[in-house]
């Protein structure tokens, strides 16, 4: 094949690409794939040149790679994912929350008591004792945060169970495609109220009360 | 600073609600009722005499902002003190609760030091 034909090829097929990652973002179809193969062979008439064997030995070895990914992806076993690894997950999750909820209250619980002891206590002891329990008192707010950041990462296993159902979905022989292209998400307004509901940040991405108190500040 | 005020505490978390009550009988503020969301802080608010709200952000059905916007759209409550303690700590929900009417912020996990500073700042503006 003459090196302008095989460069007219080239760019056919990149121009198919191109409209089909435009309509389908980055998720293309295997028929999509396949459509352009067809294209590509139909291109080739009469006794294949040296070059032009070497790309339809390219062309069907893309075949074969999306013939092994698609077994693949069968072998998956999706449901699993779906009806037992992810459920599990967000069980053993939601028991973590509910077992330091429970270490909180007992914690609380004894510094209720140590409160009631040393209220009748003067004196610098009484001080330190109740200094003590306020640092305690403190400490324990480490569990809402924990819960949020849990409900966080249970909300992520949900995002990555519902991809891995499109993905199966999309390769599958015989099963209809299932919204074969993906609803784009669309990025909230960075004010809207579902944009504010973040949770805690990781250290070094949110502000502090220092820089809160500035930012209040400046609004007066 | 009138202490006697009914102080509105405003968590889904339980051990938040507990941690801010007691932190608050420290500071002598012994009035104090709890809510677990905006809406139901909401109805307890119309339906009593608050002089201090202390409310999370993150909370379902309604959020602390919402409770916030709320509060500042009801002709009798509308001046009534609103700290928000929240993980939220992004410089837009700070900005969105100031533009909502804020009266302070504080950034979970805060220390008694701070709460005491704000409370004392919020009601003597009042």
């Amino acid at each position: 094949m003459p090196e302008g034909a095989r460069e007219a090829i080239g760019d056919r097929i990149g121009a198919r690409l191109a409209e089909i990652r435009r309509r389908h973002r980055e998720a293309t179809t295997p028929e999509a794939v396949a459509d352009i193969v067809v294209e590509v062979l139909a291109t080739m008439h009469g006794d294949l040149s040296g070059p032009q064997a070497t790309l339809l030995a390219e062309v069907e070895q893309i075949g074969r790679t999306i013939a092994a990914a698609k077994r693949e992806i069968a072998a998956l076993r999706v449901e699993d994912i779906k009806i037992a690894f992810i459920p599990s997950a967000t069980d053993e999750l939601d028991a973590i929350v509910e077992a330091t909820a429970k270490a909180t209250h007992e914690i609380l619980d004894s510094c209720e008591t140590l409160e009631a002891v040393h209220a009748g206590l003067n004196g610098p002891d009484a001080e330190a004792a109740q200094a003590a329990v306020t640092r305690i008192y403190e400490a324990c707010s480490f569990q809402d945060i924990t819960g949020q950041r849990i409900t966080k990462v249970v909300r992520t296993l949900k995002s990555i169970e519902e991809r891995i159902e499109r993905i199966v979905s999309t390769f599958s022989d015989g099963v209809p495609l299932r919204d074969a292209a993906p609803t784009a998400v669309e990025p909230e307004p960075p004010t809207s109220p579902a944009s504010l509901l973040n949770g805690p940040q990781l250290p070094g991405h949110g502000v502090d009360q220092a820089e809160i108190d500035r930012l209040l500040a400046s609004f007066d | 600073m009138d202490k006697n005020i009914n102080v509105l505490i405003v968590d889904d978390y339980k051990t938040m609600l507990r941690i801010i009550r007691n932190l608050l009988r420290q500071l002598d503020f012994h009035n104090v009722d709890e809510a677990t969301d905006g809406a139901q802080a909401l109805s307890m608010l119309r339906a009593g005499n608050y002089g201090l709200v202390i409310s999370d952000w993150n909370m379902q059905p309604m959020t602390g902002l919402q409770l916030l916007q709320e509060i500042r759209a009801d002709s009798k409550l509308k001046n009534l003190p609103f700290i928000m303690v929240t993980a939220e700590s992004k410089t837009e929900n700070v900005i969105a609760a100031k533009q909502a009417g804020v009266s302070n912020y504080i950034v979970k996990p805060f220390n008694a030091e701070t709460l005491k500073e704000k409370i004392e700042k919020v009601l003597v503006h009042a």
